[in-house]
């Protein structure tokens, strides 16, 4: 699947179907109700974090564990100009944040000041992550740290970060984090207008971020991501750099991160160091796991389907998520390794006319 | 106020509560203080006469005959009656009477009950100091330190001539010194600020200080006041010094548990290349264990086997996480050779899985009571203890990598270990069975995380998320110590440990975490492979 007409189909139905299904009444068999639409957004967020993971890790097989921190990044930047914006219609009247009052701050500390600008906001989305990415990751790769080390070390991050940002004196909202936003531009994020629109939104970043990532891997540098998952010392040998290469695409990656998390944040309402942690980090990874690694549109359908499971099953049967979870993480290791891509190429395959398109779409693999 | 007399304090202290005070102030100042004085001198002079009659061993005294007159008369007599009996109860008295004062107390009004109660404290200490176990005997003594009344002077000479634990008579003459700073006598002021000052005692140093900040009258007083400052400064230099022994203590027992975990994951991950995120579960499970033995013990066998029970749950811990671990690896593990990555993320979902298996048998916690003989701590030097549960930590510690140590290089299973270390196809080639080395190694890894959380239930609660709160330390220990080297993992282990410990008091425990990671992401610049890295020719290890 590229950006063939498939892409455009489900791309436009996504876009606009949706939505306009939202307009059917209440009772019709194919109505989606605000907060189904609500819940497609949250996930479809989540699905652009899972692409930048997937170039990551699919693609180039640097298995980061600390992708949580990097949309928390995002999250807490949008989170600050969204919090900025209640100005005085908080709890207590006040024109800093709630949680300052509460905690007796004064004065509104200089990192937060620069947020009240919209374009500042949207490209600290992008640019904070980026940078931190950046720095992290010219250290790490540097000293050549690989492999299972890599994984380690991310998830060390992961675990410092949630740690920092449960501070209170850090002043970003401490365990409770950053919620009761009330509009964005002026559009009040309760009405059901804003969340559509936000949903359109995230939907269509979803799809810049899809052709983005298309790009990466069909271009020149793909292929050498490519070679660096499959064996890293022969790329060395043949001249190239792989810690470029690989800081590169972290970098990418933690950017698409920061991007979801700005999208989450105003359609759920709320960020806490808890979405952020080291157990929320691996999550992620387990979604592209479950879409099929390597794949782009993989990626996507494991993000969206994995988080429709959570929702459902939780809300179901509580104590019984962690097996499942736990048995996703088993089971797409053990027996479905290629994920639900996999499977469908499996069964596109044994079909009497599928077999030559596989092979020639196989070069991801 | 404490160079003056107490009692000349207190007297001072009612009269300023009169009512009329601020019109009279002048007037009541001149009157009262003379009638305080001259109740003053009374009772100072018969306290001595008092104390001479009670080192003739036969109270002569008009009023009171014998303990239970005097019980009788506190009990039943009028007011001054009753004071007469406090008094004579605070030199003679009984710890025995205790059940009956207690009750006492518990039936009569507020005024008594202040009045018996140094009574009830005394004896309590009393009692204290006759114990057989020497705990209790410096927790009386500490006690009457801090806030007895010169009467139990006697009490406290009289323990201390008997006394041959010597952390107990250090107490005993902290106490008695602590009392004496009290004394109407400069010259025994003097020489117990001197003494503090020797002992180093860390209970004198605010009364020392306030005694330093008074304004001293006259000569006598400026001799205890520069004495003081003297005194105070030695106690504050040793305490600076036991502040760093303490860390080092803590450190090493941090270190220790962080050993204890590091080790099972340094050898599966060095051995088998498996990054066994489960290894935190295998902690939890040997945590439970031990709980359930220990409830073992409480529903079967008596009281008195009670405290045995952990010589049963450490090696129940053991088996049973290795047992389970076994079952990982036949199942699970195996299959995933040679792919770390996948390996990582399945062991962690089975962490998940035990995790929540957990949650829904035992409930979210639950607290394993540790045995008698580890609560409590050796003095190490004056002002440091070390815990007995820690120091038992630290030899556990050092046992397991004697036990490794001994496994690893003085047994045959040990050389193959080593061989397929080295060089997994050679070894395989020479007839090694590497399949069943890897099997018991990871139950090997699995059962010393077990003993890790039978020892951690001796330092905190128990719950199934236990594991997850040290795996990334432990981890960071493996990739800071270097992969397959023993002396790398217990170097690192020891390091962050004590680099925890002394970062926490200036940086607070959560940005100590953070420049330990930035520290060990440096690290990893100058020497990518850990601390002591394997030798070998593989470009990639």
């Amino acid at each position: 699947m590229g950006a063939g007409p498939a892409f455009w189909v489900v791309g436009v139905f996504l876009f606009a179907g949706v939505p306009l299904l939202n307009l059917l009444p209440d009772d019709s068999l194919f109505h989606v109700s605000d907060f189904t639409l609500n819940l497609l957004g949250k996930f479809f967020a989540f699905a652009i974090l899972a692409l930048g993971i997937d170039l990551i890790w699919g693609y180039t097989g640097v298995l980061s564990l600390g992708h949580g921190v990097f949309f928390g990044l995002g999250a807490y930047a949008m989170g600050m100009h969204l919090m900025l914006g209640i100005g005085t219609e908080g709890v207590y009247g006040n024109a800093l944040p709630d949680f300052m009052v509460w905690n007796q701050v004064k004065e509104l500390p200089w990192f937060w000041k620069p947020f009240y600008s919209l374009t500042f906001s949207l490209a600290a989305i992008v640019l904070v992550p980026m940078a931190a990415a950046a720095i992290f990751g010219f250290f790490v790769f540097r000293s050549r740290i690989r492999g299972v080390y890599f994984s380690i070390i991310t998830q060390a991050l992961a675990l410092v970060a949630w740690l920092v940002f449960n501070r209170n004196e850090t002043n970003l909202g401490g365990t409770n984090g950053l919620t009761d936003f009330k509009h964005i531009q002026g559009f009040s994020l309760n009405d059901p207008a804003t969340q559509l629109v936000m949903y359109m939104v995230t939907i269509l970043f979803l799809g810049l971020a899809y052709l983005l990532c298309r790009w990466i891997t069909r271009s020149r540098a793909g292929r050498v991501l490519i070679a660096i998952r499959d064996c890293e010392q022969r790329v060395f040998f043949s001249g190239y750099s792989p810690a470029s290469y690989k800081l590169f695409v972290f970098v990418i990656s933690a950017g698409l991160a920061g991007l979801a998390g700005a999208l989450y944040v105003p359609q759920v309402g709320i960020i806490t160091p808890n979405q952020i942690g080291v157990l929320p980090s691996i999550e992620m990874v387990i979604w592209v796991a479950v879409g099929g690694r390597g794949t782009l549109s993989g990626a996507i359908i494991g993000a969206a389907g994995v988080n429709y499971m959570r929702s459902t099953l939780t809300n179901h049967f509580p104590e019984l998520w962690p097996f499942f979870l736990g048995g996703l993480f088993i089971a797409v290791v053990m027996f479905f390794p290629k994920g639900i891509m996999g499977i469908f190429k499996k069964a596109y395959s044994m079909l009497p006319f599928g077999k030559s398109k596989i092979e020639k779409a196989a070069v991801t693999d | 106020m404490i160079l003056n007399p107490p009692r000349f304090c207190r007297a001072m202290k009612v009269r300023h509560d009169e009512p009329d005070i601020r019109f009279l102030k002048r007037n009541i100042m001149k009157r009262s203080f003379m009638p305080v004085l001259f109740a003053w001198l009374v009772l100072f002079s018969g306290s001595v006469s008092s104390l001479a009659i009670a080192q003739e061993s036969s109270p002569a005294s008009s009023e009171i005959m014998t303990m239970q007159e005097a019980m009788t008369s506190l009990i039943e007599g009028p007011w001054p009656e009753k004071k007469l009996a406090v008094d004579y109860l605070l030199k003679n008295g009984d710890p025995a009477l205790l059940p009956q004062l207690e009750e006492f107390r518990s039936n009569t009004n507020r005024r008594v009950r202040r009045l018996i109660k140094p009574v009830i404290n005394l004896l309590k200490n009393k009692a204290g100091l006759a114990s057989p176990d020497k705990e209790d005997r410096r927790a009386a003594a500490r006690d009457l330190g801090a806030r007895g009344t010169p009467e139990a002077l006697p009490i406290l000479k009289h323990a201390l001539s008997g006394e041959k634990e010597h952390w107990v008579r250090y107490d005993l003459e902290e106490a008695i010194h602590l009392l004496n700073l009290e004394s109407a006598d400069p010259q025994v002021q003097f020489a117990s600020i001197q003494k503090l000052g020797d002992m180093r005692s860390a209970a004198a140093l605010p009364i020392l200080q306030d005694f330093a900040n008074q304004r001293a009258g006259n000569l006598e007083q400026q001799a205890l006041k520069d004495e003081s400052e003297k005194a105070s400064r030695r106690i504050q230099k040793w305490q600076d010094v036991t502040r760093g022994i303490e860390m080092l203590l803590q450190g090493l027992s941090l270190g220790s548990i962080l050993l204890l975990m590091a080790l099972g994951l340094a050898i599966v991950f060095g051995l088998m290349g498996v990054i066994n995120m489960a290894h935190g579960e295998m902690m939890m499970i040997g945590a439970y264990a031990t709980f359930v033995v220990q409830e073992g013990f409480r529903a079967y066998l008596g009281e008195h086997l009670f405290d045995y029970y952990f010589f049963l749950a450490l090696p129940c811990a053991f088996f049973v996480a290795a047992f389970i671990g076994w079952i990982l690896e036949g199942t699970l593990i195996r299959f995933l050779y040679g792919r770390p990555l996948e390996t990582l993320l399945a062991t962690w979902g089975v962490g998940l899985v035990l995790i929540q298996t957990a949650r829904l048998i035992f409930g979210d916690l639950t607290a394993v009571q540790a045995p008698s003989w580890l609560r409590g701590g050796a003095q190490v030097v004056v002002g440091v203890q070390l815990p007995y549960n820690r120091l038992f930590i630290i030899f556990l510690a050092l046992f397991c990598v004697a036990g490794i140590y001994i496994l690893l290089f003085r047994t045959g299973i040990g050389l193959r270990v080593r061989a397929v270390l080295q060089n997994r196809e050679m070894s395989a080639c020479l007839g090694i069975p590497t399949r069943k080395l890897d099997a018991y190694t990871f139950a090997f890894g699995s059962g010393l995380a077990g003993l890790a959380g039978s020892a951690l239930t001796l330092v905190g609660n128990v719950d199934p998320e236990l594991g997850r709160n040290y795996i990334v330390d432990s981890f960071m220990v493996v990739v800071a110590g270097g992969v397959g080297k023993l002396a790398g993992t217990i170097t690192a282990a020891f390091g962050i440990g004590t680099l925890n410990k002394l970062l926490e008091p200036g940086f607070g425990a959560v940005y100590g975490k953070v420049i330990i990671l930035v520290l060990i992401i440096l690290f990893l610049q100058v020497r990518p492979s850990g601390l002591f890295a394997l030798k070998g020719r593989h470009l990639d290890s």
